[in-house]
């Protein structure tokens, strides 16, 4: 029976955002007998509600709300308003993820000592390492129920990935298979197991892959420790004058401002949401905004080098149908400067429906050269290729006091430029994108400039020295020790993985440890 | 849905007999736009019809996909024949011709081979006018689903039990 707390109840934990970050850390709170609101800005939708038809389910998950750009990159160009592809609903962007589950390398959790100082990157190691997450991402991957873990088979390969895999094996490259997926490959935890129906960004109306909407979430609620309140858009966190946070103000269904009181608020509204938030708290006493003495706020915002490869051949490939994301090479994602950047990069398979394909393919083209593309759909494969980019000063949320939204509150700006990294490492990854499709005969690729952003990381960044970052190896505020953030904001680096299953990691672990401190009242 | 088998009141024969060719494909007369054999017409209520034979004509070089028929087109445009859109539509159409005519041709529509209609576009492809045509139909054409099959794409899966047994590894060629 879900729990309904009083507004006045400071006693609860107040999580504001309800995905990877916010979902799993309310319902490992609530387990362990830790009561908790979580503030979800999105309404609820289940797999029922999943719609097989790429624009119609935009129209329903997408975060649609007004964002600004600024910056070098192509998305600022071709999708000025949207900078991010990602979820407003319950459970959050594990609606819209394509479910792979990869934990970081050893040595990117030291990126910096690693890789060295680079010209223009704000390099720093995590605080953390390897030897202390594994137990976390031990748990992470049960809970997930990932694939080639925990003797859980891998799934099937598709036509999309049948096809990568061959051209691979022709480069000569061995770490191919079809990735450690959130995609059940037979019955898990009373989920589905996946039936290939493709459509995976849409929300798998077979449960098959995780999400928090129907996982985290209710078992939270089953507790009676865990509300989650809806359409509820958190506006602004207030402090007391000692400097604790006392709450979150926040516009309810109907657009009435309400202040629910808390002992503990985490922040976990994404990369974008959560510096918004922070800085859109500034009081008298945080004029930069709350837990902004170090001016790290908003900064360092990473998205992943991204980009795709897409091929043509002279037979049908049909690579819509099945899983999303259907197999992996690793080969590339080993660190090795003899290639002309640091760190890595995975190269996954991927598919798009003829309305996205259309949308992304390369944007703003037009006439035969993009037609007869389009013409060829049924014979194209695809990639996306993703990798990890440098954190830079200057890559940074800030506050557009000139764009408001719906609740009259200052929009998040988005400001991005490549670093020479990045673009080092993207033209290597179109390179072998390519000849992985020649080798099996490709008649045509096409270099896909990157999507708006899936994997927003940083801008809340965790670090050992106070005025390095924003958080600490708890993801708790350095400045407010009642302020945690909870979601892929406070990634230090972004190593090349997909981030999910290390965000997932870091709530259960965070959980852990906020439940520990709350029950030696030293929060 | 506007389009029809042929204009309320009028026989096919009839409508033939009183439409004016432009161009090579469609056919224009008074109030309406159809097809050379009048598979179908669309009744303009807005904008003039030559106007939105051009704007079809526009539509089709921008994405030209051959096996895709004009009514797919008329459907992605159609949108702008309201009372708010018209006169922008109008005034893009005549800055087309324009450039057209410049090019000494008499108008968009009196050019012969694509190429030529290419360039024209290429030359008004930074203006407002030919953003909002170009950025409408790429959710105006290809969100339709009835030319999904022309791409072979195939929709929607979940009822029909997705493709575990359907193929989604029935790749034979490798």
């Amino acid at each position: 029976m879900a729990a309904s707390f009083e507004l006045t109840d400071d006693s609860v934990v107040v999580i504001i955002g309800t995905g990877a970050g916010g979902g799993v850390l309310a319902n490992e709170l609530a387990q362990k007998g830790v009561r908790v609101v979580a503030l979800e800005a999105g309404g609820r939708y289940l797999p029922e509600d999943y719609v097989n038809d790429e624009w119609e389910s935009f129209g329903q998950l997408a975060w649609l709300d007004p964002r600004t750009t600024s910056g070098d990159w192509r998305v600022a160009k071709d999708f000025s308003g949207l900078p991010a592809w990602i979820v407003k609903a319950v459970g959050g962007t594990t609606t819209h993820w394509a479910g792979a589950s990869l934990r970081f390398q050893d040595h990117e959790w030291k990126a910096l000592t690693t890789y060295g100082a680079v010209e223009g990157a704000n390099l720093l190691d995590w605080p953390i390492d390897a030897a202390e997450m594994d137990p976390w991402y031990d748990l992470a991957e049960k809970k997930l129920g990932v694939t080639r873990t925990n003797g859980i088979a891998g799934l099937p390969g598709n036509n999309n990935y049948l096809l990568f895999e061959r051209g691979a094996k022709a480069l000569g490259y061995t770490q191919v298979h079809t990735g450690r997926m959130a995609i059940n490959s037979a019955e898990y935890d009373g989920r589905s197991f996946c039936h290939q129906t493709g459509f995976c960004f849409q929300g798998c109306k077979w449960g098959a892959k995780w999400s928090a909407a129907y996982t985290d979430i209710p078992r939270g609620e089953a507790t009676g420790n865990l509300e989650v309140r809806e359409r509820a858009h958190a506006a602004r966190i207030l402090h007391d004058d000692a400097g604790k946070v006392t709450g979150v103000e926040y516009f309810d269904r109907d657009g009435n401002l309400q202040f629910q009181r808390a002992r503990i608020v985490c922040v976990a509204g994404n990369s974008f949401e959560s510096p918004r938030l922070l800085l859109n708290s500034a009081s008298a006493m945080f004029p930069d905004g709350l837990a902004n003495s170090s001016g790290q706020v908003g900064r360092n915002y990473m998205r992943h080098m991204t980009g795709s490869v897409y091929a043509t051949f002279d037979k049908p490939v049909r690579m819509w149908r099945g899983t999303t994301m259907a197999g992996i090479i690793s080969d590339e994602a080993r660190h090795d400067p003899g290639r002309g950047f640091v760190g890595g990069y995975e190269m996954e398979t991927l598919a798009l429906g003829i309305p996205f394909m259309a949308a992304f393919l390369d944007p703003g083209a037009w006439g035969r050269e993009f037609t007869t593309a389009l013409d060829a759909y049924e014979y194209m494969a695809g990639m996306w290729l993703v990798g990890e980019d440098m954190p830079q000063d200057t890559n940074r949320v800030t506050l557009n006091a000139d764009v408001k939204d719906q609740w009259g509150l200052p929009v998040a700006n988005v400001h991005f430029d490549d670093h020479p990294n990045d673009i080092a490492m993207r033209n290597h990854a179109y390179r072998q994108g390519r000849a992985v499709y020649e080798a099996v005969g490709a008649t045509r690729t096409f270099p896909t400039p990157p999507y708006p952003s899936t994997h927003n990381l940083g801008t809340n960044r965790m670090s050992e020295r106070p005025g390095d970052g924003v958080v600490n190896r708890w993801g708790q505020s350095h400045d407010i020790p009642n302020l945690f953030v909870s979601d892929g904001s406070q990634f230090t680096t972004g190593a090349a993985e997909n981030p999910t299953l290390t965000i997932v990691a870091l709530a259960i672990r965070q959980a852990d440890h906020i439940a520990r401190e709350m029950a030696a009242q030293t929060l | 849905m506007t389009l029809q088998p042929a204009i309320r009141g009028l026989t096919r024969r009839q409508l033939l007999s009183r439409a004016s060719a432009a161009g090579a494909s469609l056919v224009v007369g008074a109030g309406f736009v159809a097809a050379p054999d009048a598979a179908w017409a669309y009744e303009t209520s807005h904008i003039a019809p030559e106007t939105f034979a051009t704007l079809v004509r526009m539509a089709r070089d921008i994405y030209p996909h051959d096996r895709i028929p004009d009514t797919h087109y008329v459907i992605a445009v159609k949108g702008y024949d309201s009372a708010e859109s018209a006169p922008g539509i109008a005034e893009g159409i005549a800055a087309l011709d324009a450039a057209a005519q410049a090019r000494g041709f008499a108008s968009y529509l009196d050019t012969g081979w694509e190429r030529d209609r290419v360039d024209i576009l290429r030359s008004i492809e930074d203006s407002a006018f030919f953003q909002q045509v170009r950025g409408g139909l790429v959710t105006g054409l290809y969100n339709q689903k009835a030319v999904w099959p022309i791409f072979g794409y195939e929709g929607e899966s979940y009822s029909r039990g997705g493709y575990i047994e359907r193929g989604f590894n029935d790749i034979d060629w490798l």
